[in-house]
C-alpha cells in the first residue's frame, strides 16, 4: 500500500530528535513502527514527518539497578526484553510480552511504542499501571517522572507532549505480579486484560474496559470482583463483545490476575 | 532518499521515497518477487524477511529504514541452486498447497531453525504464529519444519 507522502529523519541522540519534534505539529516520533504503519495505510494518521527513532542508541537496553529497579529504554523491543536476564527480575515483564502477537511483531515493536500509543487494547499500558512504572518525559524544557495514573490520559494520548519523547521506563522490584487476558484467537487482541501487582497492597489495573488502565485497590483476593463491580464499569461494546460482557470478565480476571500475584508473591 | 542494501549477498542502491514499504521496494524496485504480499496489514507473514538476521513483516517498516542493512529472502536460501534442508522437507511432506505463504513459512521457520536448532512441537507452533495460510494447511508445513529440525 502506499503511505501519504511524508518526510523521514533518523537522529542519533535525544537532543536532535526533540529538535526535530519540537514546533512542528505534523511530526511523529516513529518506534517501532508496528502500530503507526499500519495506522499511515488506513490514513488515520498522516504525519508530515517521521522521526524514526530506531538510530537512538542512549533509548534502548535494560539496566538493573543493586535495589531490583528496572530501567528500560522504551526503544527496547518485547523480544530483547524475553531475551533479557536482568528483565527476569520482574519475571511478568517477559511473560507478558511472549503474549503479545507473533515472532515478527515481537521482533520488533517496543515497550515504549506500545504505550504512548495507547491503544485501550494493549497488553502493556495496564501492565506497567499495576506495577507501579514510572515515566521519564523529556523536552525542550528539560525531564519530568511520571506515574501511571498521570502517564495514561486517553485513547490514544498520553503524558507525552508535541515536541517530547519518552526517554526511560522505571520499574521498582517485585515479583507478586498476575496478567490475564481473553483475547481474539491465542496472542491475539484483547477483548479485556487485567494486571495485579501485590507488594504491600493489592493493586489491579483493568484494560480494554476504558479510555486508560482503570485501577482498582481490593482489600483482599476474595474482595476483587466485588471491588470491580463498584468500580462502576461502562466498557464499550463492539463485534467481539458487548459493554455487559466485558465488564463481566473484568471481574473474572481481575480475580486470576490477582489469584496469580498473590502465589507468586 | 538514497538506500543501499545488501540482499542475499548482492548491494543494490537506489533513490527511494520515504513512503515506500521495504516489501514494495523488494519486489517493485528490484524485482524479487519471492517475498509476498498477502494482507498488508501485519497480519499474514507472507513477506517476512530477515533483516540483520531479525525476522520482520516488510510489510511493516519503510525501505528508507533498510538503508544500511543486509537482508535475506527466500530467493538467498538456496542460492546455489541446491534446496536446502528446510525447503526440501517442504517439499517431502507437501507443505504447500496454493504457495502464497510459503516463502513467509520458509522465513520464519529458517529464523527458528538458526536460533534454536532442535525446537520443541509448541515452540514450533509459537514460531510460525506471524504466518498465516490461507489455505489451512497448517499441518504438513508444522511437520516439514519437524522433520527439518531432526
Amino acid at each position: 500500500m502506499l503511505l501519504s507522502d511524508v518526510e523521514y529523519a533518523k537522529p542519533s541522540s535525544v537532543a536532535d530528535a526533540v529538535k526535530l519534534l519540537e514546533g512542528n505539529e505534523g511530526a511523529r516520533a516513529l518506534a517501532g513502527g508496528q502500530t503507526l504503519i499500519n495506522v499511515m495505510k488506513a490514513r488515520a494518521a498522516s504525519p508530515d514527518k517521521l522521526v524514526d527513532l530506531n538510530g537512538i542508541a542512549e533509548l534502548k537496553g535494560i539496566e538493573l539497578g543493586a535495589d531490583g529497579t528496572l530501567t528500560i529504554g522504551p526503544m527496547t523491543t518485547y523480544s530483547e526484553i524475553l531475551a533479557s536476564a536482568e528483565a527476569k527480575a520482574r519475571p511478568i515483564l517477559g511473560q507478558v510480552c511472549a503474549q503479545i502477537a507473533d515472532v515478527q511483531v515481537r521482533n520488533r515493536g517496543t515497550i515504549g511504542g506500545n504505550i504512548c500509543a495507547n491503544d485501550p487494547t494493549n497488553h502493556l499500558p495496564p501492565l506497567l499501571a499495576a506495577i507501579g512504572a514510572q515515566m521519564t518525559i523529556a523536552g525542550g524544557g528539560g525531564e519530568r517522572v511520571v506515574s501511571a495514573e498521570e502517564f495514561f490520559l486517553g485513547v490514544y494520548m498520553t503524558a507525552v507532549g508535541q515536541g517530547e519523547l519518552l526517554t526511560a521506563i522505571t520499574i521498582p522490584a517485585g515479583k507478586g505480579d498476575g496478567f490475564a487476558a481473553v483475547t481474539l484467537g491465542v496472542d491475539g487482541t484483547c477483548i479485556a486484560n487485567a494486571a495485579a501487582s501485590v507488594n504491600g497492597s493489592l493493586r489491579i489495573a483493568l484494560g480494554c474496559v476504558d479510555a486508560t488502565p482503570v485501577l482498582v485497590h481490593p482489600d483482599s483476593v476474595d474482595s476483587v470482583r466485588e471491588t470491580v463491580r463498584a468500580a462502576g464499569l461502562n466498557p464499550p461494546s463492539d463485534v467481539h463483545a458487548s459493554s455487559e460482557y466485558r465488564a463481566h470478565l473484568a471481574e473474572v480476571l481481575a480475580e486470576r490476575a490477582a489469584r496469580q500475584a498473590v502465589e507468586k508473591g | 532518499m538514497d538506500v543501499t542494501v545488501t540482499i542475499n549477498g548482492t548491494e543494490y542502491e537506489r533513490d527511494v521515497e520515504p513512503r515506500k514499504l521495504l516489501i514494495h521496494f523488494i519486489r517493485d524496485d528490484l524485482d524479487l518477487t519471492g517475498s509476498h504480499i498477502g494482507c498488508d496489514t501485519g497480519n499474514c507473514g507472507a513477506c517476512s524477511v530477515l533483516l540483520d538476521g531479525v525476522l520482520v513483516k516488510s510489510c511493516m517498516l519503510l525501505a528508507v529504514q533498510a538503508d544500511g542493512t543486509q537482508i535475506e529472502t527466500v530467493e538467498g536460501l538456496a542460492d546455489d541452486g541446491a534446496l536446502t534442508k528446510l525447503q526440501q522437507s517442504f517439499s517431502d511432506h507437501h507443505a504447500l498447497q496454493c504457495g502464497y505463504c510459503t516463502p513467509g513459512m520458509l522465513m520464519s521457520a529458517t529464523a527458528l531453525l538458526r536460533s534454536n536448532p532442535h525446537p520443541s512441537e509448541d515452540e514450533i507452533k509459537k514460531a510460525l504464529q506471524g504466518n498465516i495460510c490461507r489455505c489451512t494447511g497448517y499441518w504438513n508445513i508444522f511437520e516439514a519444519v519437524k522433520a527439518a529440525a531432526e
